[in-house]
Order: structure tokens, then C-alpha cells, then sequence
């Protein structure tokens, strides 16, 4: 039992990379200026390849275990990753709902972006110096380099269109309304992660840094409220569907097939 | 110095194979031509994101997906370069834009064609990038230095993606029976309109001949068509795939192959708009500028804001 937690918690990080990284996808060749078309695309690409680490790992650690699928369906041969990303429904899927919420404009793709990346950049560090599991912390360790430049990016994006001009300000507010209510599912534990991570640590951290940058930025920092959760356990918006509709239909097409 | 004076040396060093600087004088025609050309070569970059943009949320692997994220990504740098080389022409990278949008500037017609399956983004790598890399390789010995050496690196990254893109034709061709159709469909719509990438014949290019004489270009349209059709006819064996020309045929006493004729009805109607996606197109640029007014005018404001005090006086003191 405590294999298959450590397996969901794996996917479960494979997961918000993935997602993330897709929406990040979606705006290359549409960004505001080519210099930031350039960089969200750099962005999505280190998702997409933190993805793929973890599902590998975890691919690997279910073929050893010799498990069924998490869902107990078959999936045919050995799980790979394109398995784990093309195969699984929204059910199984175990993002953080902050990870799926559509891109809207670029400052609730910005402030997505940081409110994320702080979370990665707190977590992937707690990854690196105190999980048990070598390879976890290893692809932690090397993920981490990529999400210091995420974080400062978005935070520096933050600052620009939060003190930049008042339309730029109303619209990060807007965004800022639309997304804080999916922050507080970042630090709610799953079953599966409980017993490793300390979250309260990690809420800590991030509260400061948004904080921080906030106030340079001249936004507010909003009052808890209420809080969506479900992501880390499959309960997600309509959102996901309408991503796995898209990111899976090859590979639903044309089943069993190489590419 | 007299005009005959300048246009001489201008022309001398071209003959000589010194490449023409920014700051050096040069023939007002030759400005406009290097403009026209590096703005044109640029949008086309920045479109051709567009159509294969298109596949990247429904790559069929991560692999696919990472390779075609990269792709696009490089084509975005490669418009950056060329928008750098026209800006020393004395043409800023926002005035070139509008000339797109207003549809003064064109780019090249291949991006208005569709990509409706996943071996449209093989077929692209293989056929258009592969036609575009004999232009470019050209082009990295161009008489104006800042095009030139942004074609240098471009270049490098160009056949890359050509590999890329026969590798993907090249496993689909391995797989399953609809996967080998698949592949054998987007042949057959990429083909011709690959071909009418080098542009009309010799003897219909307008552009063409002070363009030689100025060393802009090296090899004609129809010379570098040609060497396209003796890569491509060799390569698509390898495949297994076949070219849709039934007058492709190996000439021994040319040492060529033979090929049959293009459709120019077909050409000059997508370069005048007419084909399946221009609208599409210009539309989707126009609106990634449009939407994107207002997160430029944030980072100036925001830039002008942080930007050191200058004490009054300071300047004029200076």
C-alpha cells in the first residue's frame, strides 16, 4: 500500500508538469511580443520534461511492483510514459486544479504561472534535501534549476503588469480574483502525500514570497476564503476533459501504435 | 563624392566578395530589396509557427511533443534574427509588423495550406524545411552581412528540423497500415506546394536578375527547384513513399530529374489570398498584436517608471 501511495504521489507531480506545461503550449506562436512567446514556450518545454521524468520513474516503478494500473485497468505491456499521459482519464488524472484553469489573458497566464512556480520552487527544494527516495529528489534537484528561472520570470511579470498601467493593474486583479480561490488546494494534502512532505512549511514559504512580490507589485493580498480542492484526487473542473480531449486524441485514434 | 563614385566601390566590393555593412552606403534599390526580402523571410518565420503550432497540444508521444515545442520555438528565434537584420536597415521591428498585417509585406505562401494530420508536421520538416535549407544555405553567402550571418545560424537549426521531419514520415512508413496512408496523403498535398516555394520560372521573376547581379541571390528559382527535386526524388525511396508526378523521371543526359508542371493558376492564387488558410493566417497574427497592446504598453510604462531619475539639467549639462 505504501508502494502505491509513493506510486500516486510520483504521478500526481508527473501530472501538474503535464498540464501546466500543455496550457503553457497553447499560447506558442500567440504571445504578446516574440520575446515572450520564446519564453513561455521555454517554460512549457521544462514542464513537459519534468513530466516526463516522473512518469518515466513512475513507469518504472509499476512495472517492478508488476501492478495492475492504479485504476485496475489493463493497459496492455509494460506502462510507459506515453501510457501514463495519453491513457488515463480525468478521473485519474491528479493535478492541482490551479494547473488546468484555462489561459485567459496574459496576466491570469502570468499569475498562474508564479503562483505555481512558487509552489514548485518550495516543494521541489523540500524534494531535494529531504526526501528518502534518490531519484525523486534527484529529478527535484534538476528541476529546481528550471523553476528558479520560472519563478523569476512570472514574478517580474507580476511587478510589470501589477505597477505597469491601469489596465494592466485591472487586469491582474481580475485574474487574481479568478485564481486565488484554486491556491489553497496546493497546500491541502492528499492520502498519497501525507506522510513525506510538509506542507504547512511549504504554505508558509509560498505566503511570504507572494507577499513579497505583491507588495512590489502594489496588488493585495487577498484574504483566505474558501477554497476549491479535488485535483490531487480526480475531482476536477470540466476544464481537464477538454485537455485530455486534445492531448490524448492521437493516441485514442490510433491505438497501439509507434510514433 | 559623386553617385557613379559610390555605386563603383559599392559594386566593386560585391564583386569582390566584401560584404555590405550596415553603415556602409549602398544603392537605395539594394536597401529596399535586402528590406523587403529579410522583412518577407522574417513574417514567414513567425506565420509558419502557425500551422504547425497547430499539432503541438495533439503531438502523439512526449517525445513528439518536446521535439515540436523546440521546433516551433526556433522558428519564433529565427524571426527575432531576421527582424534584427532588417531593424539595421533602418526599418523598426513594429513598422515591419504592420506592413504584414496590412498585407503589404507578404510571406511565404506554403503556410496558408492546412496541416490536417500529424504526418503534415513530418511532411513539413522534410518537404519545407528541405526547401526552404537550399534557399537559406544560399542565402548564408549573401552580399549584406546581417543577413548573411543570421542565415549562418539559421541554417544550422533548419536542417536539424529537416531530419526531424523525414524521421517522423520515416517511422510512420514503418507502422501501421493507416499510419503508412497517412504518410503517403501528406506527400501528395506538401509536394507541389513545396515546388512553388522557389517561386515562378526564371523568366517570370521580376525580382530576379538585380538581385544576381547584386549577389542577394546566387541561384536562380528554377536552378535551386531543380536541386530540391534530385534531393527529394532520391530520399522518398527511402521511404517507400512515392512523389504524385507521373512525368518524375531520372534524365541520364541531364543528369536531372524531369518533373512535371506546376500549377501557377494554384500559385498565384494563394500569393494573392486566395488560398485554404490565408485568412486564417494573417487573422491569428493580427490578433496575438492586437491582444498583445496592451502587456507592451504595461512593460514601457512599467520600464519607464524604474528608469534611473536624471537630475534636471543633467542632460543639457552632459
Amino acid at each position: 500500500m505504501k508502494q502505491d501511495s509513493f506510486i500516486y504521489y510520483t504521478l500526481h507531480l508527473a501530472d501538474n508538469a503535464l498540464i501546466l506545461g500543455h496550457r503553457n503550449s497553447e499560447w506558442c506562436g500567440h504571445g504578446p511580443v516574440l520575446e515572450q512567446d520564446i519564453a513561455i514556450t521555454n517554460i512549457s518545454l521544462d514542464l513537459i520534461g519534468q513530466a516526463r521524468n516522473f512518469y518515466q520513474y513512475a513507469a518504472k516503478l509499476m512495472n517492478k511492483q508488476n501492478a495492475p494500473s492504479p485504476n485496475g485497468k489493463e493497459v496492455g505491456g509494460e506502462f510507459t510514459e506515453d501510457k501514463l499521459a495519453y491513457l488515463r482519464d480525468v478521473r485519474e488524472f491528479k493535478n492541482c486544479l490551479l494547473a488546468e484553469q484555462p489561459n485567459g489573458d496574459w496576466a491570469q497566464t502570468i499569475l498562474r504561472q508564479f503562483f505555481f512556480s512558487t509552489y514548485q520552487f518550495y516543494l521541489y527544494r523540500q524534494l531535494q534535501e529531504s526526501h528518502p527516495d534518490e531519484q525523486l529528489a534527484a529529478i527535484a534537484a534538476k528541476s529546481l534549476k528550471e523553476v528558479t528561472y520560472h519563478l523569476r520570470w512570472s514574478s517580474e511579470w507580476v511587478i510589470r503588469l501589477g505597477d505597469g498601467t491601469e489596465e494592466s493593474r485591472k487586469r491582474m486583479l481580475n485574474a487574481l480574483e479568478n485564481l486565488w480561490p484554486y491556491t489553497g488546494e496546493l497546500f491541502v494534502p492528499a492520502a498519497y502525500e501525507t506522510d513525506r512532505m510538509d506542507l504547512k512549511n511549504i504554505k508558509e514559504q509560498w505566503a511570504q514570497k507572494v507577499k513579497d512580490i505583491f507588495s512590489e507589485a502594489t496588488l493585495p493580498y487577498p484574504a483566505e476564503g474558501w477554497m476549491h480542492t479535488g485535483g490531487k484526487t480526480g475531482m476536477h473542473t470540466e476544464q481537464l476533459g477538454f485537455i485530455l480531449a486534445e492531448l490524448q486524441f492521437m493516441q485514442r485514434a490510433y491505438p497501439n501504435s509507434e510514433w | 563624392m559623386p553617385l557613379q563614385d559610390l555605386e563603383k566601390i559599392f559594386q566593386d566590393k560585391i564583386d569582390a566578395e566584401i560584404k555590405i555593412e550596415p553603415k556602409d552606403w549602398m544603392p537605395e534599390a539594394y536597401r529596399k530589396t535586402n528590406i523587403r526580402q529579410i522583412s518577407q523571410h522574417a513574417h514567414s518565420e513567425i506565420v509558419g509557427m502557425l500551422p504547425e503550432g497547430n499539432w503541438i497540444t495533439r503531438a502523439p508521444s512526449l517525445k513528439r511533443k518536446a521535439i515540436l515545442l523546440a521546433k516551433v520555438q526556433d522558428e519564433a528565434g529565427h524571426g527575432l534574427y531576421l527582424y534584427s537584420a532588417a531593424e539595421t536597415l533602418g526599418t523598426s521591428r513594429e513598422q515591419t509588423i504592420n506592413d504584414l498585417h496590412s498585407g503589404k509585406a507578404k510571406y511565404s505562401s506554403i503556410f496558408n495550406y492546412p496541416t490536417l494530420t500529424w504526418a503534415d508536421i513530418g511532411a513539413i520538416g522534410w518537404l519545407v524545411d528541405g526547401a526552404a535549407i537550399l534557399n537559406q544555405v544560399m542565402l548564408c553567402r549573401t552580399s549584406y552581412g546581417p543577413y548573411a550571418r543570421a542565415m549562418v545560424r539559421i541554417c544550422k537549426e533548419e536542417s536539424f528540423h529537416q531530419r526531424q521531419g523525414f524521421e517522423i514520415l520515416w517511422v510512420l512508413s514503418k507502422g501501421t497500415r493507416e499510419q503508412k496512408a497517412m504518410c503517403q496523403d501528406a506527400i501528395n498535398r506538401w509536394w507541389w506546394p513545396s515546388l512553388m516555394m522557389f517561386g515562378p520560372h526564371d523568366s517570370e521573376s521580376t525580382n530576379s536578375e538585380q538581385s544576381m547581379l547584386w549577389k542577394i541571390k546566387r541561384k536562380s528559382n528554377d536552378e535551386l527547384r531543380q536541386n530540391f527535386v534530385d534531393m527529394i526524388a532520391e530520399q522518398v525511396k527511402v521511404l517507400g513513399m512515392k512523389l504524385p508526378d507521373d512525368k518524375l523521371k531520372w534524365n541520364e543526359q541531364t543528369r536531372h530529374y524531369d518533373f512535371g508542371e506546376i500549377n501557377w493558376d494554384e500559385f498565384w492564387n494563394v500569393v494573392k489570398g486566395n488560398g485554404p488558410c490565408n485568412k486564417e493566417r494573417l487573422e491569428a497574427r493580427k490578433k496575438a498584436w492586437e491582444e498583445g497592446k496592451w502587456v507592451r504598453e504595461a512593460a514601457a510604462a512599467y520600464a519607464e517608471k524604474r528608469k534611473p531619475q536624471t537630475p534636471k539639467g543633467a542632460l543639457e549639462a552632459a
